[in-house]
């Protein structure tokens, strides 16, 4: 056996290489585990044609009702407009402004038209009236698009009257949203969808593999080489980097050219912002992976400490204004909080960097804690 | 081999957990190429003492230079220096053969092109080739801490340190593995082993007997029978355990 012949010759080598060679590993790990790197890539396509559908979902036949105080002529071609409609069916006759709320507890009825008692009058005598709709906005995307229908209708019916009229009638809809009056729109769910897999595979995915090492007992060789501890997980972590960006994109383009979710912004500070996001939640990955030693730990603070707030406080689903104070409050330290800020004024505001920086200097202060927590702590281990 | 310097060097090292002394105040010097044997029931402190040597313990106190070098500041550039190969095993079960020499080549920075060539003749040596490109998973016991030990040398350390590496291993992988270990000393690195099982230390240039931390006998095995009047390590071990057992793990 000439067994130690075989290691003749040079003995030092690049620091890249050795990078190099640990991220190659990182990538077999991952594709090896081909079921995860399906649920990864495929959950969140799954999830924005979800909600995508939710989002379009038609309506048909939502119950409405009709407060008709004028009960002239006018308000009455209206509401034979409204009740011909297929997607809207007239269920209530209302007939004082206290059943409203009556009406709305029952929960079957999504929104009450209501005529002023002087419309048809108003009308004739300045050419103009209002309309009010009260939505019940609980479930604001169903309310939103109820009140797009009954408007189009209303419209529709003015345009009918003024074809042959040289001074135009004008008809002025007011819209108000019960219980949910911020209405968070329909788009919000695209930029609240990013969040949450970012979250996900960021945070989650970086702390699983790094105590899967720790758990393996491969760590302690690791810690052995020269490798640095700084580079370990570096190489840990460029990986699911690249997985997270990635699937970031997907959803962005699915939410784009399928659901037609706009971004408004500029889509080089969209990307860059994404990145500080990713890597603030890698890094919350890395300080979660260096409190503990077991995968199962790791998975159950990552959905407990990570995935709840973010989906429950981020105001992706539940606007933050409406929270009780101390969830408020709380709020703030949910890094997912200032990134969906971010996300909306990006893509529905179109806001550029100057309207976010501060929400981008919280997202960066937040890596800064979190990798020197994971600094202190390592050291703490190591000893 | 005596004259050719020495690899480690420990005076009065100590690590204590708390109130717990898993090491206590251990002095010994292994020479360069040389066997060295660390046995002891388990518990004994043989592991945390071998995990300071690496810098991956620092010590409470004492002193101890690695390849000529101090523990306390220059643990980096003992990394540079060591093979490690730990009591858990250290291959990755989804990588192949293949990989898991590649990845611990590359980490050692070992130059691509140097690595290529260690790396086939490596699998060739021990008769790897027909499984290099499968994963680690399905393969024997036997096969893994075979190369499991490969990946700790392949880029020709000084030093290299092994944790219990026969632990559940059948009694030919642990001569095949001997064997290996040979090589690798009379190749001039330096073999820092420990093993509970007292029949290896045959195997050993020198041993040192560890109980309850600290150091109880140390020396040629030859001379350690004598000295104690046995016929093999197990009754030497027996002799020098049995007065104070102790039920603390490590």
């Amino acid at each position: 056996m000439r067994f130690f012949s075989i290691l003749r010759g040079q003995r030092k080598g690049a620091k890249m290489n050795r990078l190099r060679a640990f991220i190659k590993k990182e990538f077999y790990h991952i594709i090896r585990d081909w079921r995860t790197l399906i649920i990864l890539i495929g959950m969140p396509m799954a999830q924005i044609i979800l909600f995508g559908f939710a989002i379009t979902n038609e309506v048909n036949e939502a119950k409405i009702g009709i407060l008709d105080k004028a009960k002239d002529e006018e308000s009455r071609n209206i509401i034979n407009k409204i009740d011909a409609s297929s997607y809207l069916d007239i269920t209530e006759y209302l007939s004082t402004d206290e059943e409203i709320e009556k009406v709305f507890k029952k929960g079957n009825v999504k929104e009450i038209i209501v005529f002023p008692a002087d419309f048809g009058r108003d009308l004739w005598a300045n050419n103009q009236a209002d309309i009010q709709v009260v939505s019940d906005a609980t479930d604001p995307n169903t309310a939103d698009l109820i009140f797009n229908y009954t408007r189009a209708i209303i419209l529709n019916h003015l345009n009918e009257m003024n074809a042959n009229i040289e001074s135009p009638f004008q008809i002025e809809i007011n819209q108000q949203m019960l219980y949910n009056p911020a209405l968070k729109g329909v788009y919000l769910f695209v930029p609240g969808l990013i969040t949450v897999i970012l979250m996900l595979i960021s945070a989650m995915m970086t702390s699983i593999s790094i105590t899967k090492e720790k758990e393996l007992g491969t760590m302690e060789v690791l810690l052995a080489t020269p490798m640095a501890p700084v580079q370990v997980v570096l190489a840990k972590v460029i990986p699911y980097l690249l997985l997270a960006f990635i699937d970031a994109v997907l959803v962005l383009l699915l939410g784009y050219f399928v659901f037609d979710v706009p971004i408004r912004g500029s889509l080089v500070l969209l990307l860059f912002e994404t990145l500080v996001f990713i890597v603030t939640a890698l890094s919350l990955g890395v300080f979660i992976s260096t409190r503990t030693s077991s995968q199962q730990v790791a998975l159950m603070i990552s959905l407990m400490l990570l995935m709840l707030p973010t989906i429950l406080l981020s105001g992706f689903i539940f606007p933050i204004e409406n929270m009780p104070n101390p969830l408020q409050i709380i709020s703030n330290i949910v890094p997912a909080r200032w990134f969906v800020i971010i996300l909306k004024g990006i893509m529905l505001k179109g806001l550029g960097i100057a309207a976010i920086w501060e929400e981008t200097l919280i997202l960066i202060g937040f890596i800064v804690f979190f990798i020197a927590l994971s600094v202190k702590n390592y050291k703490i281990r190591l000893t | 081999m005596p004259d050719r310097g020495l690899s480690i060097e420990t005076k009065n090292l100590t690590k204590k957990f708390g109130e717990f002394t898993a090491v206590d105040r251990i002095t010994f010097e292994v020479e360069k190429g040389e066997i060295f044997g660390f046995l002891g029931a388990n518990g004994a402190g043989k592991s945390t003492a071998m995990r300071m040597l690496c810098g991956l313990l620092s010590p409470t106190s004492g002193s101890a230079t690695v390849a000529g070098m101090d523990v306390y500041r220059q643990s980096e550039k003992i990394k540079q220096r060591i093979g490690y190969m730990s009591q858990k095993f250290s291959l990755y079960e989804d990588l192949t053969v293949r990989e898991n020499l590649s990845f611990y080549g590359g980490i050692y920075g070992i130059e691509p092109k140097l690595l290529r060539k260690r790396r086939d003749a490596m699998i060739e040596e021990l008769g790897l080739k027909e499984v290099q490109n499968e994963l680690i998973k399905g393969l024997p016991l036997g096969w893994k801490q075979k190369l499991s030990f490969s990946t700790a040398v392949l880029h020709a350390p000084e030093i290299v340190f092994l944790d219990e590496p026969t632990g559940g291993v059948d009694p030919i992988t642990r001569r095949q593995f001997w064997e290996m270990i040979n090589q690798t000393a009379a190749n001039g690195t330096t073999v820092f082993v420990t093993t509970h099982y007292m029949d290896e230390a045959e195997y050993c240039d020198r041993i040192s007997m560890m109980v309850d931390g600290k150091i109880a006998a140390m020396g040629a095995t030859s001379s350690l029978k004598e000295q104690f009047n046995s016929k093999n390590m197990d009754e030497v071990f027996l002799h020098l355990a049995r007065p104070k057992e102790r039920s603390e793990n490590e």
